[in-house]
């Protein structure tokens, strides 16, 4: 049952990444360089629309509270992110994206999908000095949520009623998501571009 | 074609819901250590050891967490690898419907092409560097623009917001240096 499942999400998932531009490493870098933000709008609102959804059922008791699956805070996660974030800049990929852009034909993301196999690995095995480093070691809590979700297992950061903060900052995402313009940088070569 | 960022948000928005309703939340990287681990396992069958209660792993990130990726290298056939294989069959079938993306497209993305001419090895090459980076970031974080960002931000959870930081401070200013036309 749970394949099914997986084939079925994954196939919504991939099928909605390619449907929203994603799997174009040129629409991923224009959001990036701030030129075309269409696709953050989209993310936003996910964001805020999942959150609504996923906080609102499990207030109404419509959605268990069980499959709620929060990550481990730590210094490594910055540091991580900083690094994912240059190098999803440098190839307009990230890993799912990535994986579905070469099932599209892209033979780019070939080359990504390799060299993300091969970072991977990379990490398998230095793995062990980043963990004695303490960057691992969990950091205001670890798995924690910003507030406390009632029936969850991962603590709160403040005491603040999570379902009602899940609530709140969904709604904020949505808000956000139709308040960033289309752009915020006039492209150059357009504006050059003598009128006929 | 594209959606509009409006209808495409709220699908991908009910995506994410729908496998926190029935499942869990999603995520992605994880699952290239799981084929690491798997073609390792295929050239070394000490890679992963099955034990009393599970399965092990010479390697100590397969191993950590009570083997919990040994296990998944053993069993390919689990929730997250089948997940990212129908990704792709999605993204396909995307694609066909839609029309392809056309030949000079899948040699070149356009931004690339708009920055660098037609250097389709030098494009081969960043993706392939960027690859590498973004898969050590991802898990180092312990998750990736999936699991982090999209999931933990909607869970509000702590960790997801601290990886967005991080992850926009370093794309925007990298964005804007390395891609300045087109």
């Amino acid at each position: 049952m749970t394949i099914v499942l997986a084939l079925v999400i994954g196939a919504l998932f991939g099928f909605v990444l390619d449907r929203i531009g994603a799997t174009n490493p040129t629409v991923l870098i224009k959001m990036l360089n701030l030129k075309a933000l269409g696709l953050m709008k989209a993310i936003l609102l996910a964001i805020g629309v999942g959150s609504i959804l996923m906080f609102g059922g499990q207030m109404a008791g419509l959605v268990d509270v069980g499959h709620m699956s929060v990550k481990a805070a730590y210094l490594g996660v910055f540091i991580g992110g900083l690094l994912l974030g240059t190098g999803w800049a440098l190839s307009g990929f990230c890993p799912g994206t990535g994986v579905c852009a070469a099932a599209t034909g892209r033979k780019d993301a070939l080359f990504f999908i390799l060299g993300g196999l091969l970072g991977a690995a990379a990490y398998m095995l230095t793995y062990p000095a980043w963990k004695s480093s303490g960057l691992l070691s969990g950091l205001a809590g670890g798995k924690v949520t910003l507030g406390t979700v009632p029936g969850s297992k991962f603590e709160g950061l403040t005491a603040i009623s999570g379902d009602l903060l899940g609530l709140g900052l969904g709604v904020l995402f949505v808000v956000i998501a139709f308040v960033v313009p289309d752009t915020l940088r006039s492209d150059a070569d357009a504006v050059a571009q003598p009128a006929e | 074609m594209t959606l509009n960022w409006k209808l495409g948000g709220l699908a991908l928005g009910a995506v994410f819901f729908l496998a926190v309703l029935l499942v869990k939340p999603i995520g992605v990287s994880t699952q290239f250590v799981i084929l690491d681990g798997i073609i390792g396992d295929a050239v070394s069958t000490e890679l992963v050891t099955k034990t009393d209660d599970g399965y092990t792993s010479t390697n100590a990130y397969l191993a950590k967490s009570s083997g919990k990726y040994a296990k998944s290298v053993a069993n390919p056939l689990n929730y997250s690898f089948v997940f990212v294989v129908a990704m792709m069959l999605g993204a396909f079938a995307s694609m066909k419907a839609r029309g392809g993306n056309g030949s000079d497209e899948n040699r070149l993305p356009a931004i690339h092409y708009a920055n660098f001419g037609d250097t389709p090895v030098k494009r081969y090459a960043i993706a392939f560097v960027g690859g590498f980076i973004v898969l050590y970031g991802a898990r180092l974080a312990g998750g990736c623009t999936s699991g982090h960002m999209m999931s933990g931000m909607m869970q509000t959870a702590l960790s997801g917001y601290i990886f967005a930081v991080g992850a926009f401070a370093a794309a925007i200013p990298v964005a804007m240096m390395m891609y300045r036309k087109g």
